[in-house]
């Protein structure tokens, strides 16, 4: 599976969805001067280069400082500003936990956080760059919704939905070019599950850059196997869609949760401890970055080895429906 | 509302002995520091900045950040003085289910931010003054630090925003009774010639006595010290100040009298009282 190319002609290549997070926001701001972007020398990797020639009053950098980005943000946020603070994931939810956890959520200070390059999208940088805590980390704080948009258009309206969000939010956005999942749905809701496939055979629930690779599991599954798989872009982690829980722990059918973040304490855990405590015993599995060293490599070969890929998702789906085989 | 000399020496006095009362009737507090900070919190209420318990919500008023948290009974105290809930409240100090907590919390009427970790204060300062220049406000804001807490990285990034973006409408003040949790500021981790420091970072810098109310209010009053600046108030204090037995004592960190101990204290308060 390569991400940047399209492996199933029905879709169409969209671009990076940080880059629509960007030129949303550039577009809202002509009209609306409370808006304030903040970074952490991160304007360019967010895209945010001709916002801040666009809007100079608009954007405040704070240098490679993600503690006072996020304390800057907190008191920009508390005098009224929109307040978008932009930073690579890894550093923004690790380095400056504490200020996210006091300063903009227990202070309810409504800071937009914007988590860009999320996950393993830095691929061969390492570690170091990666952001494989974040669901788990913020999932742990009062106060605080998390969202990973899928594509452009989801992308899209939750920037919309951000600016007058009014408490505190985290954005997840990764930089590889996404293409449109599911253009008739236009249905968004944040806190609610999107349908981007049809289905009734098993349900695979994904979250940012992995719907993607579920959709092709499921295209795969519908044309070599007769199968159907409904895929969920689960875009808001926190507060989960309990109701579409229920509607799928009530259908009874395998749930698979796919996410690129660590196995612990993301997407796939707050899945299966609702549906547990709530009586549905439905098969479960989980695919993520299992705890260990991170294989070295590319986002695309991190993805490969992992199985978060159309290929690997597509074999667990096989094994949940016929285990057997 | 602009009080004198007098009024504000006397208004000292019951601060430091209302605090001790609910430091008292907790058991618990942070009793040294809130001494220390006292006469600051006093000026600033009651002399300086431009609040109204009955406006609280008005985007004019100046700010003030508590970033030594920990030092709530003062605060509380002052707020309470202030009009900005019912002194009774304060009976329910850290008590189960009170919002009158530990620290200070925007569940309590008059209180900016939610506060206690260290290093949060100042940044989210930087943030409100950032803002106040974007709209071309004249209000000010202020924010009382600890000694203890200045090792805190976050501090220092914030002193370099406040320099880099010239907000000479911020004020910091630096509570600077030398005394931590551990032992002396410069055992435990220097940090002399913080004036130096910070006007190395490119701040205005005024020292005063942190427990003289005329200085106090004649420098937190009338600034900004240098055009383009933040100012920086090292105000000289001393913990546990106005109890004798508590002066620079280590363990009045967060020591909670006995009943004998807070008799003496109130006894001694209300001496210094008749003698204003």
């Amino acid at each position: 599976m390569e991400l940047d190319k399209i492996e199933d002609n029905r879709l169409k290549l969209g671009k990076a969805n940080q880059i629509v997070f960007a030129e949303t926001l550039e577009r809202l701001a002509a009209n609306d001067k409370a808006i304030v972007v903040v970074t952490s020398d991160s304007r360019g990797s967010g895209k945010l280069v001709p916002f801040g020639e666009k809007y100079p009053q608009q954007i405040v950098e704070v240098g490679i400082a993600e503690q006072n980005l996020v304390g800057v943000s907190a008191g920009l946020a508390s005098a009224g500003k929109k307040t978008f603070a932009v930073s690579p994931a890894c550093f923004l939810s690790a380095r400056a936990l504490e200020q996210i956890k006091n300063d903009v959520a227990y202070s309810n200070n409504p800071v937009v956080l914007v988590g860009i390059s999320a996950g393993v999208s830095y691929g061969a940088l390492g570690t170091t760059h990666h952001s494989l805590h974040d669901f788990a980390a913020l999932r742990a704080i009062n106060n605080i919704t998390i969202i990973a948009p899928a594509d452009n258009f989801e992308t899209e309206q939750v920037v919309l939905n951000a600016v007058n969000f009014g408490s505190p939010l985290y954005i997840r956005l990764g930089k590889k070019n996404m293409p449109s999942l599911n253009e008739e749905n236009k249905n968004f809701e944040i806190g609610k599950g999107r349908i981007v496939k049809e289905g009734n055979d098993l349900t695979i629930i994904a979250t940012g850059e992995t719907v993607y690779p579920a959709w092709l599991a499921a295209q795969k599954l519908e044309d070599q196997d007769g199968l159907r798989a409904k895929v969920v872009s689960m875009h808001t982690i926190k507060p989960l869609d309990i109701r579409l829980l229920d509607e799928l722990g009530e259908e009874g059918k395998p749930i698979l949760t796919v996410e690129e973040h660590m196995v612990h304490g993301g997407l796939g855990e707050a899945c299966a401890s609702y549906l547990l405590q709530n009586g549905f015993n439905n098969p479960f599995s989980l695919i993520g970055i299992p705890d260990e060293y991170t294989v070295t490599g590319s986002q695309l070969e991190i993805f490969n080895h992992y199985g978060i890929s159309g290929e690997g998702i597509y074999a667990k789906c096989k094994k949940m429906l016929l285990p057997t085989q | 509302m602009i009080m004198t000399d007098k009024e504000l020496k006397l208004k000292s006095v019951i601060l430091r002995r209302n605090l001790l009362k609910y430091i008292y009737k907790a058991k618990a507090g942070h009793t040294g520091g809130s001494l220390s900070c006292i006469d600051i919190l006093n000026v600033l209420y009651n002399s300086v900045l431009n609040v109204d318990p009955k406006d609280f919500g008005n985007p004019n008023r100046d700010r003030y950040i508590q970033s030594k948290g920990h030092c709530v009974e003062a605060l509380f105290a002052t707020l309470a003085d202030r009009g900005f809930f019912p002194e009774s409240d304060l009976e329910t100090l850290c008590a189960y289910r009170s919002h009158y907590i530990g620290h200070p919390t925007k569940k309590v009427h008059g209180v900016e931010q939610n506060t206690g970790a260290l290093g949060h204060g100042l940044p989210i300062c930087v943030g409100e003054a950032i803002a106040a220049k974007l709209d071309n406000k004249s209000h000010r804001i202020f924010t009382l630090l600890g000694d203890g807490e200045l090792p805190e990285g976050s501090n220092w990034e914030a002193f370099l925003a406040a320099s880099h973006y010239k907000l000479d409408n911020l004020y910091a003040i630096l509570d600077n009774n030398k005394q931590q949790i551990t032992g002396a500021n410069n055992e435990v981790m220097n940090t002399d010639s913080i004036r130096e420091k910070l006007e190395s970072f490119g701040w205005a810098v005024k020292e005063v006595d942190g427990h003289n109310v005329a200085e106090l209010q004649d420098v937190l009053d009338n600034g900004p010290f240098e055009t383009g600046k933040p100012n920086f108030i090292i105000a000289h204090t001393v913990k546990g100040k106005g109890v004798s037995y508590m002066e620079g004592v280590l363990k009045w960190h967060h020591g909670v009298p006995s009943e004998e101990q807070y008799a003496m204290a109130q006894q001694e308060l209300r001496e210094a009282e008749a003698l204003i």
